[in-house]
């Protein structure tokens, strides 16, 4: 039984297609990570399985179920930005997930339960390393802690599926590296079934199980809207390392040149 | 050479600056007023510094005798407490309908029309259907502010609440949030320090209305003494009041800047506020 199925999936804005002829099986544990030109549609794809964009065409199952049409605790998200609540300082950002689930009418816990909630938040805090901005607003952070932060956030919930947009794009190497050796671990031990949008194909290969590539299959210069992206390979990763002669393999499958720009 | 965009004036400067503006004014009105006065000492156009401030003083510590009351005072007492209980209502008012309309479509679609029609009403017109439904006291002028002031701040409110970005709601979702969290904990706190700040604005229209319900029908009040007085050509009077106004005035804007500013550091970084 497949985690998420997609048959002949399809999503339009009016006559513009961004996404088009998508069908995959996604079995629970799948680390996917997406890659694909800027403006392809691999947002877009991610709001579809978060599901504040709705499906135009075709089908998209979770469970066999259809994917529900609005946010839920099972599928936690990081966006590109905006991702943390400008108003909550970093542990304000990180309890507030346990908060709203232990009170259902105030969104915020006294006492024992406060407590509880600050334990549990502060060792998510300390597991991306923001231990010494406790404080801290949003505001006062850079982008890249902003973003451990919003992972910190999204984790809290222990979602089943976890959709991250360029997460670390903004990070440097080395906590890059660290960021990388924390989301493997999580994603060991939580069971999770990950998606993540990134620019970087050694991260790609590095960190996922699964390598989706979007791009167009078919290109109409006269209408370059009338075609969408879709899933032009789904590579197996096997080895923990790029190979080397990757970019020389893609390119031999064919692989389109708006990729190749972006990426290789 | 900086560009005249870059160039800020030094905290010493920015005082000297702003002040110079002040002095100006003053000193323009120190020459036609003594100019006025040479050629007629009992001109009451434009009475002297010190005529004014005896007035002033007079009013500010003399009992009036038909009442036993301190003029300034009572006038004063009148009219903040008509002004604040007014812009609170509104406030209230305010921030319960632009959280509710911004948060909730449903909402929204049913009485976003009905709050812009009601905000082009002009208060003054209703003026008179108020003094007939709440009767000349205290709840007409009450309601004249807060028929003035509400709708500016629920428009701006839900304008507020509609561009906090999307992915804010969706990321409250995604950590189990309901609707009613979504609303309290993620909305209303951003929409808080908003509301201080569309208050701040929409305080001189409070006063305006305030002033002018004043003007037409009151026993006591900064607008109400002003426009009694108008009829002896009072301007020692009338002045003094002018400016004890916009300095009161002046107080509440800033109570409410350094509130937020204080109270909200996260708003004014968001909004790019300079200091
Ligand atoms: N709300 C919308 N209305 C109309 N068109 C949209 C909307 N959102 C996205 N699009 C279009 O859909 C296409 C895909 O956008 P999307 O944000 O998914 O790209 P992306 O692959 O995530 O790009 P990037 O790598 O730059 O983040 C774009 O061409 C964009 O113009
Ligand atoms: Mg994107």
């Amino acid at each position: 039984m497949s985690l998420l199925e997609a048959k002949r999936l399809e999503k339009h804005y009016g006559d513009h297609v961004v996404l088009e002829r998508l069908d995959f099986r996604v079995e629970a544990g799948d680390f996917v990570t997406l890659v694909g030109a800027s403006g392809c549609g691999k947002t877009t794809f991610l709001k579809m399985l978060l599901g504040t964009e709705r499906i135009s065409r075709g089908s998209l199952t979770l469970d066999q179920r259809p994917i529900p049409e609005e946010p839920g605790p099972d599928r936690g998200v990081v966006f590109q930005k905006y991702s943390v609540f400008p108003h909550l300082t970093v542990l304000g950002n990180v309890m507030i997930a346990e908060e709203l689930s232990q009170s259902r009418w105030l969104g915020k816990s006294f006492g024992t339960a406060r407590r509880q909630a600050r334990d549990k938040a502060m060792a998510r805090i300390e597991e991306v390393g923001l231990a010494n901005a406790l404080g801290k607003y949003p505001h006062e952070l850079s982008g890249g802690m902003q973003q451990r932060l919003a992972i910190a956030q999204a984790l809290m919930m222990r979602p089943r599926i976890l959709l991250l947009d360029e997460p670390f794009g903004a990070l440097d190497p080395g906590i890059r590296q660290d960021m990388h050796e924390l989301i493997l671990t999580l994603w060991k031990e939580q069971q999770l079934t990950i998606f993540m949008i990134t620019h970087d194909l050694k991260e790609a290969f590095a960190l996922g199980t699964r390598l989706w590539v979007f791009d167009k299959l078919r290109h109409d210069p006269q209408a370059p809207e009338a075609f969408g992206a879709t899933i032009t390979y789904d590579l197996p990763i096997g080895e923990r390392q790029p190979p080397a002669d990757l970019s020389a393999r893609l390119s031999e499958r064919g692989l389109k040149t708006l990729t190749q720009e972006t990426l290789l | 050479m900086k560009r005249l965009i870059n160039l800020t004036p030094s905290r010493g400067g920015r005082w000297l600056l702003g002040l110079l503006p002040f002095l100006v004014v003053a000193m323009v009105y120190l020459s036609l007023s003594n100019a006025r006065l040479a050629e007629n000492p009992n001109d009451r156009l434009l009475p002297a510094p010190a005529t004014m401030a005896n007035t002033f003083y007079t009013m500010a510590s003399e009992e009036n005798q038909r009442t036993g009351q301190i003029v300034l005072w009572a006038d004063t007492f009148a009219s903040l407490e008509r002004l604040l209980i007014g812009v609170a209502i509104s406030a209230l008012i305010g921030l319960s309908v632009g959280l509710i309309n911004g948060g909730l479509p449903l909402i929204r679609a049913k009485f976003s029309p009905l709050v812009t029609v009601i905000s082009l009403i002009p208060p003054m017109a209703i003026l008179p259907i108020l003094f007939i439904a709440f009767g000349t006291g205290e709840a007409a002028k009450i309601a004249l502010i807060v028929i003035g002031v509400t709708p500016f701040l629920i428009r701006d409110l839900q304008g507020h609440a509609l561009r906090l970005p999307d992915e804010q709601l969706i990321k409250a979702q995604t950590l189990g949030g309901n609707s009613w969290q979504v609303l309290t904990r993620v909305l209303l706190p951003q929409l808080t320090p908003r509301l201080l700040n569309a208050t701040r604005l929409a305080l001189g229209t409070a006063w305006l209305f305030l002033i002018a319900a004043e003007a037409i029908a009151a026993q006591e009040g900064l607008g109400y003494r002003i426009f009694l007085v108008r009829r002896y050509l009072s301007m020692d009077v009338i002045l003094p009041y002018v400016a004890w106004i916009t300095l009161l005035a002046f107080l509440l804007d800033q109570l409410l800047a350094r509130t937020s500013r204080i109270a909200f550091p996260w708003y004014h970084a968001e909004e790019g506020d300079k200091p």
